[in-house]
């Protein structure tokens, strides 16, 4: 056994070694006074997207930034706000934690961007959401999405764009026959499912019963079990019940792959209710060309509130108010900064500065222009509720998904969670 | 027993085992047919889902949503190195991978060893409380790591040393890691420490060897197939551990282990999930090295007999 | 103390100090505590040295478990913000709200099922391999999933349980025979089993390698004796190996039924705590991270905290059983 003795020094000497080289080899930090830390949700090939677009910056100003994505925001700045160690600029998961940091006096505000000039480059209702109560600029857009998008394979969608939802709904109950359904639905995705279908219910929320109903849902004032939010839940409901695989698929199919039967043949669906980034996983998930698949605006279903377009889009804040943060915060709002993403695909702008020709393909080009042009635009209701509620939110679009007989039960559920969730 | 022993797993002569003429010492006779039935039963349970991990990891997202992971395993095959190629090329792949050694030797180090000590005294110490210390011991075992995270950092945060701030630096990962696995360390090495015969540590203090030379020469040596599973354990959890280095490094840190560099490999949404199947397989190398290494202290009387009924 | 923040940048100090210095640091702290403590006489040494030799753990301990448990218990008697007194309204929140009272149910599951499988599997693998040649194959196997990231593990496991029988794994063997796919993660009366299964899967090797590293403590005369005594295998295992065996299962049992308690991460990925599934440390990492309520996070925690008591009681008896014989 002296030979064990022997093996287990080899091994010490190998490890050391091994380190001793590692140690060797890696290069010094950089001074921290020039560099800035970020922290983001933009991962793989995001982050790569990301750091394309803050190289020029780096070059022009000698600061260097240092790029973490994160795929727990909350958790990890919620935990940097106990530990005092937090990045310089950070992306924010949502308005309500926005709002709450600045409270605590962690998230310092942004007096040195021009409100109005940020303000008059977006599109309406993005700037505003990034103001705090005391009406300071705390977080600002950089990116943006549109939702509401309905994608279809141009080889089986021969409509066009129709102009209400009946005329879609009979245009596609036309077209449906056989193994093909109208719809591909998947609510799946880890911890956060549920949350395709609550885009879903805010599209027809805003359209069926206009931004005010939608405002006063968001803020806790319109109960769920009102007439005009079950009617919205009912209208989900029929495109759920024309929806290939049935309720087992709906709830048990990663919203990433829902869309495949689209792309097979015979097709499974003609339809898919999705944002703009979806084209990323049509790509990687069923291998679609960007010839495969294009996507009309989810049409109007009351007249009286056309143009109705919801999105999204990513805050970004300031933790240390250091020059390089100030700095890289005004370079990234540029529309010379985001038109580096934008040629890199997967962005849409929230500037509408970056002109639509920068866009890289059809379809890109598409959903900045509805951005840039829509009449009455709504960000994403779920995400500006407070956290109980949005999760709440999610779970119900599960449950009913899986079972729409409940919906009364599940509507009074949310009613309860409602007066509970908005108490400060 | 006067003579000074060497601090060696295997010199503890203590009670020589009897030179045994059969290889097949300790194994009973020839295991009969449903004994080989079950285990390979088990494997082939065990080993499906991983195998369907490995298969996965050499096939495009597109395949693998198109048929499933056994159909691949048949001509044509459409096998790609894509995902590994893209994982091991990430930028501060290698880097993040000795950071992970940074983090995890250490850590092991300081847990078995502080654990070690503390297990002894619990077992063959006399102090008041004891007992009921041990229950608070084990009973931390339940906390979870989550509601830990608030309370400490913000103890951090308020202490300092002049310019040297713990928050941030590879010490806190450390540190962190040690008091998250005491419990279960302290726990596994007490049981096994207190089932050791007392005869031989009464016989050790006639001898006139102090706590000391006891702890290092007989409970240690004795205890090696116990401590090999907690090195194994401790070795693992802090190896696949984000949330710690995560929280207690901070953001955009240089010392940012493996387990970081990693879990940024899809996009915002999940996307580009199959580079995680790569990554798993590439991550667990290390692991299972150690596992393997360490088998070998898992042989049959290497703790010379000592465990009687 | 500039000092010691450079120390920590210069990687290779630190490369030494990870190999050589924290082992020798640790030896040394006891070599010096026992020079120390022989020189203060017979009974104040007896006295001081348990502390001493228990002094780093209880320090680590203490800070970064014991002060956040006692922080925890106190902040589950306030309020949201954390600064008035509600007495016990988080608790009467607790145990009146439908769903987090299903959440206790699913823990009782997880609970008695998780060690149940785990123990039993554990040990029987450990048992039987010992007496094979392929020992090592077997061993490795069970323990490859323990080395999985709970994401991989999440992407396997979900394409084991797909809906789809063209891709899932399961439900490909149930076409097989014919019959219609289950939705195996969306029916509220098989779907914890098959997250508990996950569980099983990943901590079979836990089991195994304890139980194995305990059973290679016993005494090879006396197996030796008791199959000269004309004991067949099963009555060796019976009657030898499995009395002598019962404190490391406890240890192992123990652990196991407090990982189910905090199981966490497989219901995350895998359901979301949709169709019935949620835990109370799921509910407990909602509160805190998403819905911004310390207070409720840590009455769930407090709760958890509760639910170990009876397992730990149990704990106490052993140990003073096994104090008694030896």
């Amino acid at each position: 056994m002296d030979q064990g003795k022997r093996r287990a020094g080899i091994a010490v000497v190998a490890v050391a070694a091994l380190l001793l080289m590692a140690a060797c080899t890696s290069k010094p930090g950089t001074t921290p006074n020039k560099t800035v830390t970020v922290v983001g949700s933009w991962s793989g090939a995001e982050q790569d997207s990301f750091l394309a677009m803050v190289a020029p910056f780096e070059k022009q100003s000698g600061y260097k930034v240092k790029y973490q994505g994160s795929r727990d925001l909350q958790a990890q700045l919620t935990t940097g706000i106990a530990s005092g160690n937090l990045p310089d600029v950070a992306g924010l998961p949502g308005p309500g934690p926005m709002k709450e940091w600045y409270a605590k006096k962690a998230l310092k505000p942004l007096n040195f961007l021009d409100f109005s000039a940020y303000s008059s480059a977006t599109p309406p209702g993005f700037a505003d959401l990034g103001k705090a109560d005391d009406g300071k600029l705390i977080g600002v857009f950089t990116k943006a999405a549109v939702k509401g998008l309905i994608y279809y394979n141009t080889k089986d969608w021969k409509s066009g764009a129709p102009a209400t939802w009946d005329a879609l709904n009979t245009a596609a109950q036309a077209a449906a026959t056989g193994q093909t359904k109208e719809w591909c639905i998947g609510i799946e995705s880890g911890g956060a499912s549920g949350w395709p279908g609550t885009d879903w219910l805010e599209d027809i929320v805003l359209r069926q019963a206009g931004p005010d109903v939608y405002d006063k849902w968001v803020k806790g004032t319109q109960t769920w079990s009102s007439p005009e939010i079950k009617k919205a839940w009912q209208t989900f409901g029929e495109a759920l019940t024309n929806s290939y695989g049935g309720s087992k698929y709906v709830v048990n199919t990663a919203f990433n792959k829902a869309a495949n039967p689209m792309f097979k043949k015979p097709p499974g669906c003609l339809l898919h209710h999705q944002a703009s980034f979806i084209t990323d996983f049509f790509k990687n998930e069923a291998h679609a060309a960007p010839a495969d698949y294009d996507f009309f605006p989810f049409p109007d279903i009351n007249p009286s509130y056309t143009g109705s377009v919801t999105g999204g889009g990513d805050l970004v804040g300031m933790f240390n108010d250091k020059p390089g943060a100030r700095a890289l915060l005004k370079y990234l709002l540029t529309p010379e900064a985001q038109a580096i993403w934008v040629k890199r695909g997967g962005f849409i702008s929230a500037n509408k500065g970056v002109a639509i020709d920068a866009y890289p393909d059809a379809a890109s080009k598409k959903a900045a222009d509805l951005l840039q042009k829509a009449k009455v635009f709504r960000f994403d209701g779920s995400d500006q509720m407070p956290g109980a509620m949005n999760d709440a939110f999610f779970k119900a679009v599960v449950s009913f998904a899986g079972d729409q007989g409940k919906l009364d039960s599940i509507l009074s559920g949310l009613d309860k969670v409602q007066k509970d969730a908005y108490k400060k | 027993m006067t003579q000074v022993p060497v601090l060696s797993s295997t010199d503890v002569a203590l009670k020589p085992p009897p030179p045994k003429p059969s290889k097949r010492r300790g194994k009973a006779g020839r295991p009969a047919g449903p004994v080989h039935a079950v285990l390979v039963l088990m494997m082939v349970l065990w080993a499906i889902p991983a195998l369907g991990l490995l298969v996965a990891s050499f096939r495009t997202a597109a395949e693998t949503n198109k048929s499933g992971w056994w159909t691949a395993l048949v001509p044509p095959y459409h096998f790609t190195f894509s995902n590994y190629d893209y994982v091991l090329n990430r930028a501060g792949f290698w880097d993040s991978f000795v950071n992970s050694l940074f983090i995890t030797i250490p850590a092991t180090v300081l847990v078995v060893m502080i654990a070690a000590f503390a297990a002894y005294a619990f077992a063959w110490m006399n102090f008041p409380m004891r007992n009921v210390l041990f229950v608070v011991v084990v009973g931390l075992l339940v906390v979870p790591l989550q509601v830990t995270l608030i309370p400490v950092l913000s103890l951090f945060r308020d202490f300092q040393f002049g310019d040297f701030r713990l928050n941030g630096t590879i010490l806190a990962v450390w540190l962190a890691h040690t008091g998250y696995g005491l419990p279960f360390a302290v726990y596994l090495l007490r049981n096994y420490m207190g089932s050791l015969p007392r005869e031989i540590f009464e016989s050790a203090s006639i001898d006139g060897a102090g706590p000391a030379t006891a702890f290092f020469r007989i409970a240690v040596p004795m205890s090696v197939p116990a401590l090999a599973s907690l090195v194994i354990f401790q070795f693992l959890w802090v190896w696949n551990d984000l949330l710690v280095a995560l929280v207690y490094l901070g953001p955009a840190s240089e010392n940012s282990p493996l387990s970081v560099t990693l879990a940024n490999l899809t996009t915002n949404f999940g996307g580009n999930w199959q580079f995680v199947t790569a990554a798993a397989f590439v991550s667990m190398i290390v692991p299972i090295v150690v596992f393997l290494g360490l088998q070998r202290f898992f042989i049959r009387g290497i703790t010379g007999g000592a465990v009687k009924g | 103390m500039q000092i010691v923040s450079n120390l920590f940048a210069n990687r290779l100090f630190l490369a030494i100090f990870v190999v050589f210095g924290v082992p020798l640091c640790l030896v040394g702290y006891i070599l010096l505590v026992e020079i120390v403590v022989s020189r203060l006489g017979r009974k104040p040494a007896a006295a001081i040295r348990p502390w001493l030799w228990l002094g780093p753990a209880l320090l680590f301990l203490g800070v970064f478990l014991l002060f956040p448990t006692i922080s925890t218990i106190v902040s589950s008697f306030k309020d949201k913000a954390g600064v008035e007194w509600v007495g016990l309204d988080n608790y009467h929140w607790f145990f009146t709200t439908e769903g987090t009272l299903l959440a206790l149910r699913n823990n009782v599951l997880w609970a008695v099922f998780l060690p149940l499988l785990v123990v039993t599997l554990g040990l029987v693998i450990a048992v039987l391999a010992d007496r094979v040649k392929y020992e090592r194959v077997v061993k490795t196997t069970i323990f490859l999933p323990m080395a999985i990231s709970f994401v991989a593990a999440g992407v396997i496991w979900k394409l084991m349980y797909d809906i789809d029988p063209t891709t899932g794994t399961l439900n490909a063997v149930v076409n097989a025979f014919g019959q219609d796919p289950v939705a195996w993660l969306s029916t509220p009366s098989i779907d914890n089993f098959m997250l508990i299964f996950v569980g099983v899967w990943m901590l079979a090797g836990f089991a195994m390698v304890i139980l194995s590293s305990g059973l290679k403590g016993i005494s090879t005369e006396l197996l030796e004796a008791a199959r000269i005594d004309g004991c067949n295998e099963w009555q060796v295992f019976r009657k030898i190996s499995l009395p002598l065996l019962r404190p490391t299962t406890a240890v192992v049992a123990t652990t196991v039924v407090i990982f189910a308690l905090k199981t966490f991460d497989i219901v995350y990925v895998m359901t979301s705590g949709n169709f019935n599934t949620q835990v109370i440390g799921y509910q407990m990492y909602k509160e805190l991270f998403a819905y911004g309520d310390p207070a409720r996070s840590a009455t769930v925690a407090v709760v958890l905290l509760l639910a170990t008591v009876p397992v730990m009681m149990v704990n106490v008896r052993r140990f003073r059983q096994q104090e008694a014989v030896r």
